[in-house]
C-alpha cells in the first residue's frame, strides 16, 4: 500500500487544497479509502487526520469499506419512493443478505440507497453499475442482478 | 469608529469588528450558539441572525462586519420566527434530561431557547444515533446533547493546534468525532479540557463536576513557568472545577491538562498534616512547637560548632516570591550563609550566567504574547508543547499566520509539525551548529552591521573565531547537512522580526554558559534584540522559578541579583535587614551535595524541593543527604527527600496562601488563598517567621503583601511592585517605581549592562559521549502529563494513567539490533547507576540516542545522568551521558 500511495503524492505538491483530488485518486486505486491512506493523506498534506476523515466522510462518493464488484443504487427519491423503492430494496436485501450501505461477502455486490437521480418520470429507478432501469418491480430487480454473477 | 444603530440604540463599533460582538460589548443580547471572540467567525447555528435595513434576507451577526450608519434589529418577530424553527429543530434530538443535566441553568441552549420562548419538543425527533464516550480521563462526550456548533472542534484546531476531533458525516449523520469514529482516548487528544470550556452544552462535561462551584478564586497554576491564570471553583473547600482566566494576559483562558486536570494534588489523602520528627529511625508526629524548637536547637547547635557555612538551605521555584525572599533572607541574616541555593541550578543557571554576561540581564527578553507576531520563531532545545503548552499556542498561533519556525532538537517534537525546517542536531553539539549558522549570516553578508556598530561590542575580536567555520564542519560535528544549517541561518537572519525561544535543551549542558552565549551572539548579529516581536526567550521551568531567582534564592546574588560581594550591596542589605551578612558567594546545589559528603555542609534545610529525584547521580545524593547530621525538610507531601529527614515540617499548598509567582515572562502575578490548609499544615512564609524567631532574628510579617512591601523597598527591579498594583494583569520586572508600567520587553534602547557583548564560545564537547562501553547517548526531558518530580502531577490518576512511569524511547534501528519490541524489559545502564525500563519503539528518538523522562521517584532518571558541571554556572549535564542496555526477561508478561 505504502508504494500505491507514493505514487499518488508524487502527482501532488503537498498543498492541503489538494485533499480531495488526493483522495478520489486513492480511491481510484483501491476502490475504496482504506483507513490507514487517510492517515498518509493527512501526514502529507500535514493536516490534522480528523480532518480528512470528516472531509472523507463528508462525501457520498467517498467509500471508507470495500466495495462490491457491482454497485447497485435503489433510488429513495420521494416520486420512487411512492411507488415502491422500499420494496426493491427488501427485495434485494433479502436476496443478497446486505443492508444498504453494506457489501456482500464475496465482494459481488454494494447496496446504497441514494436520492433522486432525475429520472422520476421512469419511478422506481434502479441502478446497477451506472445502466439505468425504469419502472423495476422487486422480482426483475432480483433477476438484473442475478444475471451479473 | 463607525457608528452603527442596533435596536434604537446609537453604538460605537471597533473598526472591523462583528456586528454581533459589537452589539455583545454593548450590552445587547442576541442569541447565539457559535461564535466565540477567540475563534475565527463560522456562521453555523444561523441562532444570531439579524435584520439589517438594506442586506438582504437575514444575516448572521457573527459573521458580518459593521458598517458605518447600519440599521440593526435584533428582536423583530421575521428574525425570531427563524430561531425559533431553529431551535426546534435542535431540541427535536436533544434528551429531556435538563435537571440531571451538569450545566443545567448555565447551557447554552437553555438560554436561547428562553429568550425565544421554546419550552417543549415540539417537532419530532430524526432518530438521530449519538455515542456517549468515557474514554477520556477526564471528561465525557454525550453527543445525544451536541448541537453541532462545531465550537469544541474548532477551538481544538484553530487555538490548540491539535485537531483531535472534527466533524464528520453529513446530514443528520453529522456528528464531532476523532479520526476513524473512536473513543477519543484513543486519539491524538492531548486532554486540555479546551472544548468541554468552551461547549455551550451538556455534551462535553468533566467526569469530577457532579455539584457546581459556590464560590470562585482567580489564582495562577502552580505546575509550570506560563503561568496560566485559573479560576478555582470551591466547595466543601475543595477545588471541584478549573476554567481558565480570559483576562490573564500570559494565557488568555488557556489551560493544559496539568493545570485544568491535576490539580487532586491540593485535597490528596497522603498530604502532610502534622510536623514530624524522628525518633529511634522513625518519623513520628509532634507539636509545632516541639519541631520548631528542635529545628532552632539543632541549627543553633551545629552554628556554634561548625561556623554559619557548615548549614545550607534550598529553597523552592514552587513556593511564593515572599517566600523564598524570607528563606534567602532567614538563611543570610538569621544564620549567616550564602549556601542557599535552588532547582534553577539544574534548570537555567547557564541562561543567568550567559545572559547576565551578554546582556546584563539573565530573563527572558520579550513577553509571551509577543511571539504570535514574530515571523520567525527559532525554537532549540524546547520541546515547548509538552513542557510549555501554553507558549507553544502562540508559537503555533505565529506559524498559522504564516511565521517561518526553525526547530532545532535531536528529537522529532511535536513543533515540528509547524516547522519550515527541522535541524536534528547530536546532543551537545548546539555551539557548533549555531557558530555554522553565523557563519552562514556573516558570509553572506546578512548580519546588522548598524546594529553590531551601534549597540554591541566585542564583534572584532569574536568574528575571526566563526568566520573559518563552515557549515561542512558543522555537519561534521552536529549531523545536520550543511545545506539545511544554511537555509535555517537564511531564514533566520532574513526576517524583520526573529525570536530565539529555548529551553533546557540548551542550558543542561557542561557547555550550558556557551550554549547561551552562542544564541546572544547570534541574536545581536542579526539585531534581533530590544524591538518587540524579537529576543532571546529562554522559557523556565516551574510556575516560580524566575520569582525564585529574583528573590535571590541564589548563593551569589541578593535580591534582584546584587552581589554579595558587593560592599555597597551587603552595606544597603545590613541596614535594611539589622544583620551582618556573609560576603563571600555560597555553594551551589551540587557542590553542596559535595560539601555535605565530604562533612562540610553538615545541616541541610529543603523547603519544597525533592532533590532525591530531581537532581543528577541520585546514588550521590542519597548519600550526601545521609551523610547530614540534620536535615529539615518543609513540604506539602512525604517525598522522596522527606523520608530521609530529621523533621518534617507540613506547609500549605498554592491554593491555600497568598503571594505572588512571577512567570517566565517576568510578570509578577497574585496568587490567592482559596481553600484552608488541612490539618495542622501552615504557609511556608508563616513557618520561616516563626524559625527565624527562634534564631533569635525576629521576622514577622501580618501578611505577604507586607513582605512584598519590604521586597520592593530592597529590590530595584520590583521597587513598583505592589499587591494593589497586581490586579488584574500582573506587573512585568523591571518596575522601578510606583508609576512604573512595566517592560514587556527588555534593552529597548541600551542593553542593561551597557553595549551587548559578544563572547567566543568555541565547540567542546559533552563530558562524557557514547563508547565501546556504552554506545547510547542518553538525554532527559519531559511529557506533557507529569510534572517535575512529579509529587504533584502523579498525584491526579488520570495523568498517571496516561503518562506511567518507567518508560524510555528507543530508535527502530537500535531496537531491532537489541532484539526488542516494545514494552520490552531492559535494565539501563550508566557509570553512575542503574535502572528498569520498558521500550517505547518510535522515531520521535533518533537513531543512538535514547530519551527518558525524569518525572518517577521509582524509575528515576536521574539514577543515571552525568553531574559534570558548566564550569560557570555550576549546572549540571542532565542532557547527555553514555548509556548501555541490557534486554530483561519479561517476567510481568507486559503491559
Ligand atoms: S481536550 Fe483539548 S486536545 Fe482534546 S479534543 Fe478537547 S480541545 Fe482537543
Ligand atoms: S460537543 Fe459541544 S462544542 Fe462540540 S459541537 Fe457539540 S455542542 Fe458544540
Ligand atoms: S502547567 Fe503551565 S501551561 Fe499548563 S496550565 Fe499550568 S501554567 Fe499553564
Ligand atoms: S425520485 Fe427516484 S429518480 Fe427522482
Ligand atoms: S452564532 Fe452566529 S451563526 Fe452561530
Amino acid at each position: 500500500m505504502q508504494q500505491q500511495l507514493q505514487d499518488v503524492f508524487d502527482r501532488y505538491t503537498g498543498e492541503q487544497s489538494e485533499l480531495i483530488p488526493i483522495l478520489q485518486d486513492i480511491q481510484d486505486v483501491f476502490g475504496y479509502i482504506p483507513s490507514e491512506a487517510m492517515s498518509e493523506t493527512a501526514r502529507f498534506l500535514n493536516l490534522p487526520a480528523s480532518t480528512v476523515y470528516g472531509v472523507t466522510t463528508f462525501y457520498a462518493q467517498f467509500h471508507l469499506s470495500p466495495q462490491g464488484r457491482n454497485r447497485i443504487h435503489v433510488c429513495q427519491g420521494t416520486a420512487c419512493h411512492v411507488r415502491g423503492a422500499e420494496k426493491i430494496i427488501t427485495a434485494i436485501q433479502a436476496h443478497l443478505g446486505i443492508a444498504p450501505g453494506e457489501t456482500s461477502q464475496d465482494f459481488e455486490f454494494s447496496l446504497e440507497g441514494v436520492a433522486c437521480f432525475g429520472s422520476c418520470a421512469l419511478a422506481p429507478v434502479l441502478v446497477v453499475n451506472d445502466t439505468v432501469y425504469g419502472k423495476v418491480t422487486p422480482a426483475q430487480a432480483v433477476d438484473i442482478l442475478e444475471a451479473l454473477r | 469608529m463607525p457608528t452603527l444603530t442596533i435596536d434604537g440604540r446609537t453604538v460605537e463599533a471597533k473598526p472591523g469588528a462583528t456586528v454581533l460582538q459589537t452589539a455583545l460589548d454593548a450590552g445587547i443580547y442576541i442569541p447565539h450558539l457559535c461564535h466565540d471572540e477567540q475563534l475565527e467567525p463560522y456562521g453555523g447555528c444561523r441562532m444570531c441572525i439579524v435584520d439589517i435595513d438594506g442586506s438582504r434576507g437575514l444575516p448572521a451577526a457573527c459573521t458580518t462586519q459593521v458598517a458605518e450608519g447600519m440599521v440593526v434589529r435584533t428582536d423583530t418577530e421575521p428574525v425570531n420566527r427563524v430561531r425559533r424553527m431553529v431551535c426546534e429543530m435542535m431540541i427535536a434530538d436533544h434528551p429531556d434530561e435538563c435537571l440531571s443535566c451538569t450545566v443545567n441553568q448555565t447551557c447554552g441552549l437553555q438560554k436561547v431557547a428562553a429568550y425565544l420562548g421554546v419550552r417543549s419538543q415540539r417537532l419530532a425527533t430524526t432518530g438521530r444515533q449519538a455515542v456517549t464516550d468515557a474514554s477520556n480521563e477526564f471528561f465525557h462526550r454525550d453527543l445525544r446533547k451536541c448541537i453541532l456548533c462545531g465550537l469544541c472542534s474548532r477551538v481544538c484546531h484553530e487555538l490548540l493546534g491539535v485537531g483531535a476531533i472534527d466533524i464528520a458525516g453529513r446530514g443528520f449523520a453529522s456528528r464531532v468525532t476523532p479520526f476513524g469514529d473512536t473513543g477519543i482516548g484513543e486519539s491524538t487528544c492531548e486532554s486540555c479540557g479546551q472544548c468541554v470550556d468552551i461547549c455551550p452544552v451538556g455534551a462535553l462535561t468533566g467526569k469530577n463536576e457532579a455539584l457546581p462551584p459556590v464560590r470562585t478564586v482567580n489564582t495562577i497554576c502552580p505546575y509550570c513557568g506560563c503561568g496560566c491564570g485559573m479560576e478555582l471553583g470551591i466547595r466543601n473547600n475543595r477545588i471541584v472545577r478549573v476554567r481558565g482566566d480570559r483576562g490573564n494576559p500570559a494565557s488568555r483562558g488557556s489551560l493544559c491538562v496539568k493545570g485544568r486536570f491535576g490539580l487532586d494534588f491540593v485535597s490528596a489523602s497522603d498530604r502532610l498534616t502534622t510536623p514530624l520528627i524522628r525518633r529511634n529511625g522513625r518519623l513520628e508526629a509532634a507539636t509545632w512547637n516541639e519541631a520548631l524548637d528542635l529545628v532552632a536547637a539543632r541549627l543553633i547547635a551545629i552554628r556554634t560548632a561548625h561556623g554559619a557555612a557548615a548549614i545550607a538551605g534550598f529553597s523552592s521555584a514552587k513556593c511564593t516570591n515572599e517566600e523564598n525572599y524570607l528563606f534567602q533572607k532567614t538563611m543570610r541574616a538569621a544564620i549567616g550563609t550564602n549556601h542557599v541555593d535552588h532547582c534553577a541550578r539544574l534548570c537555567h543557571a547557564s541562561t543567568v550566567a550567559g545572559l547576565a554576561r551578554a546582556f546584563g540581564s539573565g530573563a527572558m527578553t520579550n513577553s509571551i504574547a509577543e511571539l504570535e507576531h514574530s515571523d520567525c520563531i527559532f525554537v532549540i532545545g524546547s520541546n515547548t508543547t509538552e513542557a510549555h503548552p501554553i507558549v507553544a499556542l502562540r508559537i503555533k498561533a505565529a506559524a498559522r499566520h504564516g511565521a517561518q519556525v526553525i526547530v532545532a532538537d535531536p528529537r522529532r517534537i511535536d513543533l515540528v509539525r509547524f516547522a519550515a525546517v527541522h535541524l536534528r542536531q547530536q546532543s551537545g553539539t548546539d555551539v557548533a551548529l549555531l557558530n555554522a549558522m553565523m557563519h552562514v549570516i556573516l558570509q553572506e553578508g546578512l548580519a546588522d552591521e548598524e546594529f553590531i556598530r551601534a549597540r554591541t561590542e566585542g564583534f572584532a575580536a569574536w568574528r575571526p573565531t566563526v568566520i573559518d567555520f563552515t557549515p561542512e564542519q558543522g555537519e561534521a560535528i552536529t549531523g545536520v547537512p550543511a545545506d539545511r544549517i544554511r537555509q535555517a541561518a537564511r531564514i533566520y537572519a532574513r526576517s524583520r522580526q526573529a525570536t530565539i525561544v529555548y529551553s533546557m535543551g540548551i542550558t543542561q549542558h557542561t557547555t550550558g554558559t556557551d550554549n547561551v552565549l552562542a544564541l546572544a551572539n547570534l541574536a545581536m548579529l542579526t539585531g534581533n534584540l530590544g524591538k518587540e516581536f524579537t529576543g532571546v526567550d529562554p522559557l523556565r521551568g516551574q510556575n516560580n522559578v524566575q520569582g525564585a531567582c529574583d528573590m535571590g534564592a541564589l548563593p551569589n546574588v541578593l535580591p534582584g541579583y546584587q552581589a554579595v560581594d558587593d560592599a555597597a550591596v551587603r552595606d544597603k542589605f545590613e541596614n535594611a535587614w539589622s544583620a551582618a551578612l556573609p560576603d563571600q558567594p555560597g555553594l551551589t546545589v551540587v557542590e553542596i551535595m559535595h560539601a555535605a559528603v565530604a562533612a562540610e555542609i553538615r545541616a541541610l534545610y529543603v523547603m519544597g524541593e525533592n532533590p532525591m529525584v530531581s537532581d543528577p547521580n541520585l546514588n550521590h545524593v542519597r548519600k550526601a543527604l545521609a551523610a547530614t547530621e540534620f536535615l529539615v525538610v518543609q513540604d506539602i507531601f512525604l517525598t522522596e527527600t522527606a523520608r530521609m529527614a530529621d523533621v518534617v515540617l507540613p506547609a500549605a499548598a498554592f491554593a491555600e496562601k497568598d503571594g505572588t509567582f512571577t512567570n517566565t515572562e517576568r510578570r509578577v502575578q497574585r496568587v490567592r488563598r482559596a481553600l484552608d490548609p488541612p490539618g495542622q499544615a501552615r504557609p511556608d512564609w508563616q513557618i520561616l517567621g516563626d524559625i527565624a524567631r527562634r534564631l533569635g532574628y525576629p521576622m514577622q510579617y501580618r501578611h505577604p503583601a507586607a513582605i512584598m512591601a519590604e521586597i520592593a523597598a530592597v529590590t530595584p527591579i520590583y521597587g513598583g511592585v505592589s499587591y494593589d498594583r497586581l490586579q488584574p494583569h500582573g506587573l512585568q520586572w523591571p518596575c522601578p517605581d510606583a508609576d512604573h508600567p512595566g517592560t514587556p520587553y527588555l534593552h529597548q534602547d541600551t542593553f542593561k549592562r551597557g553595549r551587548g557583548l559578544f563572547h567566543v564560545t568555541p565547540f567542546r564537547a559533552a563530558a562524557e559521549l557514547p563508547d565501546a562501553e556504552y554506545p547510547y547517548l542518553l538525554t532527559t526531558g519531559r511529557v506533557l502529563y507529569q510534572y517535575h518530580t512529579g509529587s504533584l502531577s502523579r498525584r491526579t490518576q488520570g495523568l498517571e494513567r496516561i503518562a506511567p512511569p518507567g518508560t524510555f524511547e528507543i530508535h527502530p534501528r537500535d531496537a531491532e539490533r537489541e532484539g526488542l519490541a516494545g514494552g520490552d524489559p531492559v535494565r539501563l545502564y550508566t557509570r553512575r547507576g542503574s535502572i528498569e525500563a520498558r521500550a517505547i519503539v518510535t522515531s520521535r528518538s533518533p537513531e543512538g540516542t535514547l530519551f527518558m523522562s525524569f518525572h518517577y521517584g521509582e524509575a528515576a532518571a536521574n539514577t543515571l545522568t552525568n553531574d559534570a558541571l558548566d564550569p560557570v554556572a555550576k549546572i549540571p549535564e542532565l542532557k547527555v551521558c553514555a548509556a548501555r542496555l541490557e534486554k530483561r526477561p519479561d517476567t510481568t508478561g507486559g503491559r
